[in-house]
């Protein structure tokens, strides 16, 4: 059974539609890229998944008893965070925050989750820093161990290069992909860099005027993702 | 430096002198410890404006004739620091609006009642008592003392219950009510905290004065710590030793006890700022 169903779905703000007739399925294991044109509705549709925001239209089915407090989250950089005084480890740790119900502190198991994902993001050294000191690349490898932390079958991923330059936005693609093909983690991306979808999800969701949803081949040889390719390319 | 322990222990001697102390110590813990969260989250105007509708809240409850204020004080300013908070919500520039509008038609309508029903014959001193608290939290009634004591245990005991969850709710709301944990609960519960802390603190500094008192600890400590729990603690030690210190000048230099605090915490604010910029805890 798959892990996400949309029926038919369609997104919008204050009962204004952004867009229509969206009907994609996600399996455990699958790597989905979600691409199309600023506006179009992507972050929204992020956003309807994790229960943010409701649809308009449409369902949302989950299966293999797949739970809200099972899903991670990469959200975008918020203002607040940018100059927030907390350690690398507090804020790692805080994504095991859905685990604890109303105990108070978190336990052992909780701790060594988060110093696994810690590990496994390489930030061992950094664990201590102050967040607001790290790069850009370390900031969002913290902000995926934390979603790791929260994540145990499928994880949400809002433009998690954005402002990386290629060199980090290489690594960080990387690690996404060694979560993918080795831990089996399932994982939905949001993205700009349309290449890159390309090159490392199995399957892509076109959302704009025309909604696409297929395999990696078959979107390739769809005429629509040509067109956008190129514009790609010129864009930068 | 004989002559002034002197005096102190003269003091201390009296049982109201060491109520007041003791209480106006556990205001300044409890402010210290929200107005972490409440700087982060850029709230720190939704607190001005509570302590303004506060005020209006003590002029109606003047005019009511009540003798206990308190209750009804802590009534209505929670109701605000709730519908305020929902409103802030939406979008930032419609609730910073709202919180601008509720602050000053709180502050008119107080003074206007104040002025049109009050019967007392020292009214500008009433009004003064109230915006930038009285000459002296010795004059607190031991009623007074009591909830005060009572009220800020309970907002240090929700504090340090709820202390991951405040943690995940000021770093990153969406992170948190995307995995499931019920953020806009926790936003609740700091609201109602924060209207408690208020009106808590009303006593010891004045309506126009409680933001220093939430703000100053945080933004210090927040110069030289880098992680939320060390800031945290500091934010804590820092207003306590102030308040402390400010009431103690206060008593000895009989300067106005609120004003006395606020510029213990001025200073405090400058030697952090100093240290901070020499151990370059900020990079900019």
């Amino acid at each position: 059974m798959a892990l996400l169903t949309c029926r038919d779905l369609s997104l919008g703000y204050e009962g204004r539609e952004i867009v229509s007739g969206l009907n994609f399925k996600v399996d455990p294991g699958d790597y989905l890229c979600i691409v199309g044109e600023n506006g179009s509705g992507k972050s929204t549709l992020m956003k309807t998944i994790l229960g943010l925001q409701a649809p308009i239209g449409g369902r949302i089915l989950t299966g293999d008893g797949l739970r809200q407090n099972e899903i991670g989250y990469l959200p975008q950089q918020t203002v607040v965070q940018k100059d927030f005084p907390a350690s690398v480890w507090e804020i790692v740790l805080s994504g095991c925050g859905n685990r604890t119900g109303l105990r108070p502190f978190y336990n052992r198991e909780e701790k060594r989750t988060a110093r696994e994902n810690i590990e496994k993001m390489e930030l061992t050294p950094l664990s201590k820093r102050c967040y607001r000191e790290l790069s850009g690349g370390q900031q969002q490898r913290v902000l995926l161990a934390r979603a790791l932390c929260a994540a145990r079958k499928m994880i949400l991923l809002d433009e998690p290069v954005s402002g990386l330059d290629p060199k980090v936005t290489a690594e960080m693609y990387g690690l996404i992909e060694r979560l993918n093909k080795q831990e089996g983690m399932t994982v939905i991306m949001i993205s700009h860099d349309i290449a890159a979808a390309v090159k490392y999800a199995d399957h892509i969701l076109h959302i704009g005027r025309e909604v696409f949803f297929g395999t990696k081949e078959e979107y390739l040889n769809s005429a629509y993702a040509r067109v956008f390719l190129k514009d790609g390319e010129t864009d930068g | 430096m004989a002559e002034i322990f002197e005096k102190l222990s003269l003091y201390l001697q009296y049982p109201f002198v060491r109520y007041a102390l003791i209480v106006g110590v556990l205001i300044a813990l409890c402010s210290s410890l929200f107005g972490v969260t409440l700087v982060l989250k850029r709230f720190s105007f939704i607190g001005d404006g509570l302590s303004h509708v506060a005020f209006g809240a003590i002029a109606v409850a003047a005019v009511a004739g009540l003798t206990n204020e308190m209750p009804l004080v802590l009534v209505i300013t929670t109701a605000s620091a709730v519908l305020l908070l929902r409103t802030g919500q939406n979008t930032r520039i419609k609730g910073d609006a709202a919180v601008a509008m509720i602050s000053v038609a709180a502050l008119a309508i107080g003074y206007l009642l104040m002025n049109l029903f009050s019967k007392s014959s020292n009214l500008s001193g009433d009004v003064c008592s109230t915006l930038f608290g009285s000459t002296s939290i010795l004059t607190l009634t031991k009623t007074e003392v009591w909830i005060c004591a009572v009220l800020s245990v309970l907002v240090v005991a929700v504090f340090l219950f709820f202390y991951n969850k405040i943690f995940s709710v000021t770093f990153d709301e969406s992170f948190a009510r995307a995995t499931g944990t019920k953020a806009g609960l926790y936003n609740l519960l700091i609201a109602v905290v924060i209207a408690v802390i208020i009106v808590l603190a009303m006593n010891l500094v004045g309506s126009l004065l409680i933001s220093a008192l939430v703000i100053f600890p945080a933004l210090s400590a927040m110069r030289v710590f880098k992680s939320f729990k060390a800031v945290t603690v500091c934010s804590a030690a820092f207003s306590v030793v102030c308040a402390l210190l400010g009431i103690l000048i206060s008593i000895l230099a009989g300067t106005p006890v609120g004003s006395t605090i606020v510029a213990a915490d001025i200073a405090g604010f400058l030697i952090f700022f100093v240290i901070g910029s020499v151990k370059g805890g900020i990079k900019r």
